[in-house]
């Protein structure tokens, strides 16, 4: 019960992720630039990263090489991780000015 | 054990001695600090003896014997250990050292009596000895310049002895700083040794000379020359020698006239198988060098008021005369006329110390007159000095300048007549100072009652007898005491060091050669490269005439100028200021030479450190233009990220070829 014949017999390409993919990480990177609310650039950043672990996983797909999805681990550990440390900083920023946006943080200007 | 290994204690006697007055000698105070470093010289004196004893017992192949203590340079190719070369040279240079250094050691016990420093002067004559003896001693070259900058430091201590004085403290200034460009070239011959040959040993160096091609030979040589300029005060080098003279009249009489002095002319009699490689005007270079100091020197001689000054003078003149032998290639001349004068110069220099002690501090030559009725023995000695410089047979020095002017002769009789010249001009100036410290009227006025202890009325009507003699005299000097002979710790070492200068000539006499005992004694060192001359007996004879009868006339002049007065004394101010030397050196230094500094500095200023700053200034510019990029807003950042991931993307699909 593998992924490839659910995707052949449903009639799915494996292009039709990386374009998704790429739709996600569109969305992430444009989110990113437009909003200026902390909480929801934080989670842009994670769409984006998640966009690329879909693409990852598709590729080892189409190429039958296991290392892709090992990638896809690591990058899960390492998002963990960002999200405990950077959810943090976001919590004490708001709690102690609240309602700030990411122009107002602007403090470590040269 | 034989005697020969002893050597080490010739140099490791006066080092213990410095060591114990480094740490006690303020305990051990006067006159016992002066006692323990006289002890240590003269042990050092008597080791050297035993050394010479154990040299002279050996045939004369075998005369050369090395000690060495310890490894102390051991790096890749280059070995240079702390050892001692004994042989004829060394030891006749140790003995001379030692011995006249003692006798200097016992007289400044006299003469540094009361002194608030009594013991440090005693701590720095010991550390001299110790560096001089290593100079002499060491076998190579690198043990030779740690003494040679010994000898310089030391010199420098004790010239500015007397250090609150400004002046005195400047002229220790000068004389360090003028060494230093001596220095320069000795160092200089030393890396050019050890590039050329891979060493520094004596042994080595000297026995590869043969190898050396004709331009490093000249180049060491040279170098080495320099060097020897600086530490024997010749021309252009001599400027410190003058007012070294503001030191102790001990510190005079050892370095800057027996031993320290002399060590260029060593140096050189040492080198004497590079000199004989180098090209051929090397030779004459140092000869004419040293002939035209001698005659220079003598003129300034004549004119100076201070007795010491004439000594000095008289000094760098006789340096003169032993570069002269060394460049006609009379190496044992050099060394004869070295000892002879150490004996001499040394007896000049104490004996006009004991005037100086007698007539509390007074140096100035026109003041003085008629001592030799309050200071007999200082007199009789000084006399004994004299004769022996002007060239009288049968005193030292006759014989030394005799052979110096000899072979002078052969080489060229232009140097000989520039020697002549000198000689005349020494009796004459050395007869002038005799006659106005020792005969003649008294210029100055004894007054025993001057001053505030006049109590009873006739010693009052005493005082103002005294001072109206002294003003109708025209006296500038009032003594308080009649000037007084020395105590015996001064004319013990006058009256030795007479008795050295009267027969010191013995140690070569020119008659038969059978009598050439220094030249057999030097042959094994210097042997080969010694110039063989050919002069016929009745030439030599005639020479010796010449000679004498100069330094007679010289006497006579001066015997009439300043005893019969049949004219005033000629005593030109240009003279007396040393033919402006020394003024044209600051009036240089402070015109074009300081216009050409602060050029340099201009130079250093904006171009040097323009480069410098120029730099740090680009970088700061630059980020001051960057910084405003740096604005803060996480937004832009990210941007800037995305604007650059899509370039780059663009630019692989670029590079792409569907």
């Amino acid at each position: 019960m593998t992924l490839l014949p659910t995707l052949a017999v449903t009639g799915v390409e494996p292009s039709w992720y990386l374009v998704l993919a790429a739709a996600l990480f569109a969305i992430g990177a444009t989110g990113l630039l437009v909003r200026r609310n902390p909480l929801v650039m934080f989670m842009c950043v994670e769409l984006m990263l998640n966009a690329v672990t879909l693409s990852f996983v598709t590729f080892s797909r189409m190429l039958d090489d296991v290392g892709g999805q090992a990638v896809v681990v690591f990058v899960l550990v390492v998002a963990a991780a960002e999200v405990v440390v950077g959810l943090g900083i976001i919590v004490a920023i708001l709690r102690k000015r609240p309602g700030a946006t990411a122009d107002d943080l602007a403090l470590l200007k040269g | 054990m034989e005697t020969l290994d002893l050597v080490w204690l010739i140099p490791a006697l006066p080092l213990l001695g410095f060591l114990i007055l480094v740490v006690g000698g303020r305990k051990l105070g006067e006159p016992l600090a002066g006692i323990l470093a006289t002890a240590m010289v003269g042990g050092s004196f008597l080791a050297s003896v035993a050394v010479f004893f154990g040299l002279v017992g050996k045939s004369e192949e075998e005369r050369q014997f090395v000690q060495t203590l310890f490894e102390w340079i051991p790096v890749g190719g280059m070995q240079v250990d702390v050892g001692f070369l004994v042989d004829p040279l060394s030891i006749t240079m140790c003995l001379f050292i030692t011995g006249v250094g003692a006798l200097i050691h016992l007289y400044s016990i006299g003469y540094m009596h009361g002194d608030e420093n009594y013991s440090k002067f005693f701590v720095y004559l010991n550390l001299f000895a110790f560096s001089m003896l290593m100079l002499v001693l060491g076998d190579n070259l690198l043990i030779t310049f740690l003494g040679w900058e010994g000898v310089g430091a030391c010199s420098y201590f004790l010239i500015s002895f007397w250090f609150t004085d400004p002046e005195k403290a400047s002229a220790g200034k000068k004389a360090f700083v003028t060494n230093r460009i001596g220095d320069w070239g000795f160092m200089v011959a030393i890396f050019a040794s050890f590039a050329a040959l891979g060493t520094v040993t004596y042994t080595e160096l000297l026995g590869g000379a043969g190898g050396l091609s004709e331009t490093t030979a000249t180049l060491i040589a040279v170098c080495l020359f320099i060097g020897a300029c600086g530490k024997s005060a010749q021309f252009p080098l001599f400027v410190w020698l003058p007012d070294a003279m503001a030191g102790p009249t001990p510190v005079s009489a050892l370095i800057h006239a027996a031993t320290m002095v002399t060590s260029g002319v060593y140096l050189l009699t040492r080198a004497n198988p590079i000199i004989a490689e180098a090209a051929s005007w090397v030779q004459p270079t140092i000869a004419w060098v040293g002939a035209f100091t001698a005659l220079f020197a003598a003129t300034i001689a004549v004119s100076q008021r201070d007795i010491k000054k004439v000594l000095a003078y008289s000094t760098v003149s006789q340096l003169g005369y032993m570069f002269l032998a060394v460049g006609t290639g009379a190496y044992v001349a050099a060394v004869f006329h070295m000892i002879t004068h150490a004996f001499f110069k040394a007896l000049l220099f104490l004996g006009s110390g004991s005037v100086i002690h007698g007539m509390h501090d007074e140096q100035d030559m026109t003041r003085m007159g008629n001592l030799r009725k309050y200071m007999p023995i200082t007199a009789a000695t000084f006399i004994v000095g004299w004769l022996a410089i002007a060239g009288v047979p049968p005193f030292a020095g006759f014989w030394s300048k005799d052979e110096i002017l000899l072979y002078a002769w052969a080489e060229n009789p232009a140097l000989w007549a520039v020697g002549l010249v000198t000689a005349l001009l020494t009796a004459f100036y050395m007869s002038r100072q005799v006659f106005m410290v020792f005969f003649g009227e008294e210029r100055f006025t004894v007054d025993a009652h001057g001053g505030e202890h006049a109590d009873t009325t006739q010693e009052a009507i005493d005082h103002e007898v005294a001072a109206a003699e002294a003003d109708e005299a025209g006296h500038e000097l009032v003594l308080h005491d009649p000037p007084h002979e020395s105590p015996v710790t001064m004319t013990l070492p006058l009256i030795v060091l007479a008795g050295l200068a009267i027969v010191g000539g013995g140690m070569q006499l020119p008659f038969t050669k059978d009598l050439h005992f220094l030249e057999d004694w030097l042959h094994p060192v210097i042997g080969a490269n010694e110039a063989h001359i050919s002069v016929a007996t009745g030439t030599k004879v005639g020479l010796a005439l010449v000679a004498v009868a100069t330094g007679l006339i010289g006497i006579g002049i001066a015997y009439a100028i300043y005893i019969r007065k049949v004219r005033e004394p000629i005593e030109p101010e240009i003279l007396a200021d040393a033919w402006r030397y020394d003024s044209s050196i600051s009036a240089f230094m402070g015109g074009p030479g300081r216009e050409g500094f602060e050029a340099i500095t201009t130079f250093d200023k904006t171009v040097v450190d323009g480069a410098v700053n120029g730099v740090g200034a680009l970088v700061r510019r630059t980020g001051d233009s960057l910084r405003g990029s740096q604005s803060g807003f996480v937004r832009s950042y990210a941007l800037g990220i995305a604007g650059g991931a899509v370039l780059l993307l663009a630019y692989f699909l670029a590079q792409v070829t569907f």
